[in-house]
């Protein structure tokens, strides 16, 4: 194997495998996988640059999971837990209702909330605010509502999508490798469930979003196997909209450690994009990246920088130092600096605005 | 001093203004291990002390000078001189970076005592008063710049920063600080301080009005000096910061602010062009940890200061604070070994 032959392959437009994706890792020739990146990239995105105006909402921090890497959880009656109710989410998005075109809503797995709590937490966002997408909900936390609603997976989607919500997101796959996961997040639903709920989701015409928590305790392996569970997926259901590698923040998390290096950061993006030939959208968090790496690594592969957010507290808890939100303004200017076209869009990747 | 080729130029304002970003990363990062080629990326432990924040330049992309009435105008005393290095020393420090502003009542008898006060107490590397700072001393005394270094060298001065660069273009200097010494005179101190044998720095700050074209004059201009003395150790390219500078408060519209990849061009293209200066700093300081590694790849060697202490770009808004440890983590995590150096770039001590 060499690192010529690969790139040749999927400038040709053909498929890599897991050994070729480890290898391509493993190389650290940064530059040489990042244009590659960026050439898939325009292929797919033409020199699209995509942000979304939107608005990041956690109903509450109270969670029965306590995963190990997560410094945002917090268990009921601990100093910091939080509890929102409806009319706190609704007074939050009322404040810029005027411009978000997205609520992004996901949060812990709180012990006494029942079900009709979360269907009635979209019902009221739809009624309030019918121009507003609602993108909710993680594979974890559905699973968990199936539980405490006796529902079956598929019932509790319905019930959801029938309740206004949209998009699921890509959250709670961390590392979908049972070894890892065992360790990492052991209370936390198997990766076979999480892809099975995803499917479940497709099956319903519902699209989703990928994730990859990584730099924790996994290896490069680890990592190029979980693409390859997302990427055999979605050749069956096509349902995943973007894939989001997410840089691992390790403040206050049980199991510490040390951040990836921005050169992994860019890797990773890079490696997602040559990888998923069947997944339109790589996204580079701003929020865990920085807007200054996510910037960079919109010509390493990604073509999409999330939103404006408004207000984070998971990455926050774990110590991100990156602001809490970006303007319209900052995007547009970061975006053309970086020689691509800005294009504001909405939850599942319609344009709503180019900014040529 | 080395195998790699120099280009003219042409070749470098093209390179700069078209080739693509990893298109120049892939030149400044194989140039980069010609001329590093033991995988090494330095640090040095230092803490930068300003003397003064009262400054009569008052440069317009400066958010820490006052004037001499103003409520926190202060010069520093000999007692919180003392504490600060001490503290320095006891982190294993081996520099502290003495700048501060042209503070009409100090005269050259300041610096000599504070200088002599320092290396009685300390032994420890001053790198001390940029090209500015040294004009305005030899002007209030009407001594030469040559006459004023050796005095300042005698007094204990062992390094001069390369500060007060901005661009070297005295069209950019004419608006962004026009009370400031010019590009010649910049040159001059530079070139007299090499040939006295002290070492210096050199700078750039852009992301304001300048030019390409600018930039890469500026490089020349290094390039050259450095041909004739070679007494650059380093160079480093920082970019402007916006916050409560007048110069964003007020012309706003005139201001081409750098981002990342502006960072990540200009450090390439330095480590390209400048051929005959071995060290490219990285400034996290400006940028953060992770632009800061990736500049690793595009040219950098060198992560520069730990910065015990560092209040001017602080005062512009941007306060990225890094521990000796966070740096050595961070460049271990992009696969270098990490290294503690002196002053003059000698290794002293491998992570």
């Amino acid at each position: 194997m060499n690192i010529e032959n690969i790139v040749i392959k999927v400038l040709e437009g053909k498929r890599i495998c897991d050994k070729e994706a480890l290898f391509l890792y493993q190389s650290n020739e940064l530059h040489q996988i990042g244009s590659v990146a960026d050439i898939v990239n325009k292929r797919i995105n033409k020199g699209y640059a995509y942000f979304i105006l939107n608005q990041h909402i956690n109903p509450t921090n109270i969670c029965i999971n306590r995963c190990k890497f997560c410094a945002f959880s917090r268990s009921k009656g601990e100093k910091g837990a939080f509890e929102l109710t409806i009319e706190d989410i609704l007074n939050k998005i009322r404040n810029n209702a005027n411009f978000i075109t997205e609520v992004h809503i996901v949060g812990g797995l709180h012990p006494n909330w029942k079900f009709d709590y979360y269907t009635e937490i979209l019902r009221q966002i739809k009624k309030n605010f019918p121009h507003i997408k609602i993108k909710a909900f993680t594979a974890v936390e559905i699973e968990y509502f199936s539980r405490i609603s006796g529902k079956s997976i598929k019932d509790v989607i319905i019930t959801l999508k029938e309740n206004g919500l949209e998009v699921i997101p890509g959250g709670g796959a961390e590392i979908l490798c049972k070894g890892i996961r065992n360790k990492l997040c052991p209370e936390k639903i198997s990766g076979k469930k999480w892809l099975e709920i995803h499917k479940t989701a497709h099956l319903l015409g519902i699209k989703t979003n990928a994730t990859m928590l990584y730099g924790h305790i996994e290896s490069l392996k680890d990592r190029v196997e979980h693409m390859m569970m997302i990427r055999d997926l979605q050749d069956e259901t096509g349902g995943f909209q973007v894939f989001i590698p997410l840089s691992y923040h390790s403040l206050n998390t049980e199991i510490g450690g040390k951040p990836p290096s921005g050169i992994d950061d860019l890797m990773t993006i890079a490696i997602s994009r040559i990888v998923f030939d069947n997944i339109p959208h790589i996204k580079a968090y701003w929020i865990m990246l920085g807007e200054k790496l996510s910037q960079v690594a919109l010509l390493y592969g990604a073509d999409d920088l999330e939103g404006t957010v408004i207000e984070e507290k998971i990455t926050h808890s774990a110590g991100a130092n990156t602001s809490e939100k970006l303007t319209k303004e900052e995007f547009i200017y970061l975006i053309k600096k970086a020689g691509k076209i800005p294009v504001e869009r909405d939850s599942t990747y319609n344009i709503i605005k180019l900014y040529e | 001093m080395n195998n790699i080729l120099r280009i003219n130029k042409e070749k470098a304002l093209r390179l700069f203004k078209k080739a693509q970003l990893y298109e120049l990363g892939k030149i400044a990062d194989e140039y980069r291990k010609k001329l590093h080629p033991e995988g090494i990326v330095t640090f040095v432990v230092d803490r930068n002390i300003n003397y003064t924040n009262v400054c009569i330049n008052k440069c317009k992309f400066c958010a820490y000078y006052r004037d001499i009435d103003s409520q926190d105008a202060f010069i520093i005393n000999k007692e919180q001189l003392k504490q600060k290095i001490q503290e320095t020393v006891n982190q294993g420090g081996t520099q502290i970076l003495i700048q501060g502003g042209l503070h009409p009542d100090i005269g050259i008898d300041f610096y000599i005592n504070m200088f002599k006060f320092i290396k009685s107490h300390f032994n420890i590397n001053i790198h001390g008063l940029s090209p500015p700072e040294i004009c305005y001393i030899a002007d209030k005394e009407g001594l030469s710049i040559k006459e004023t270094l050796l005095i300042l060298k005698n007094a204990g001065i062992d390094s001069i920063p390369g500060g007060g660069a901005e661009i070297l273009s005295d069209n950019v200097r004419n608006f962004i600080s026009p009370r400031k010494i010019k590009t010649n005179k910049w040159i001059e101190v530079m070139e007299q301080a090499h040939k006295l044998g002290i070492k210096t720095t050199a700078t750039m700050m852009f992301g304001s009005i300048e030019t390409p074209e600018d930039i890469i004059e500026h490089l020349e201009i290094i390039r050259n000096l450095q041909d004739k003395t070679e007494g650059f150790t380093a160079f480093i390219p920082w970019t402007f910061q916006p916050t409560n500078t007048e110069l964003w408060k007020k012309y706003k519209d005139k201001i081409n602010l750098a981002t990342a990849v502006d960072y990540l061009r200009v450090v390439a293209i330095s480590r390209i062009y400048l051929d005959n200066i071995p060290n490219i700093q990285a400034s996290w300081v400006t940028q953060g940890l992770k632009i800061a590694q990736v500049s690793l790849r595009f040219g950098a060697n060198d992560m520069g200061s730990t910065m015990i202490e560092e209040n001017v770009v602080k005062a512009a808004g941007v306060n990225y604070r890094v521990s000796k440890e966070e740096i050595i983590d961070a460049i271990k995590a992009c696969g270098f070994k990490a290294a503690q150096r002196n002053t003059f770039y000698k290794i002293l001590k491998i992570f």
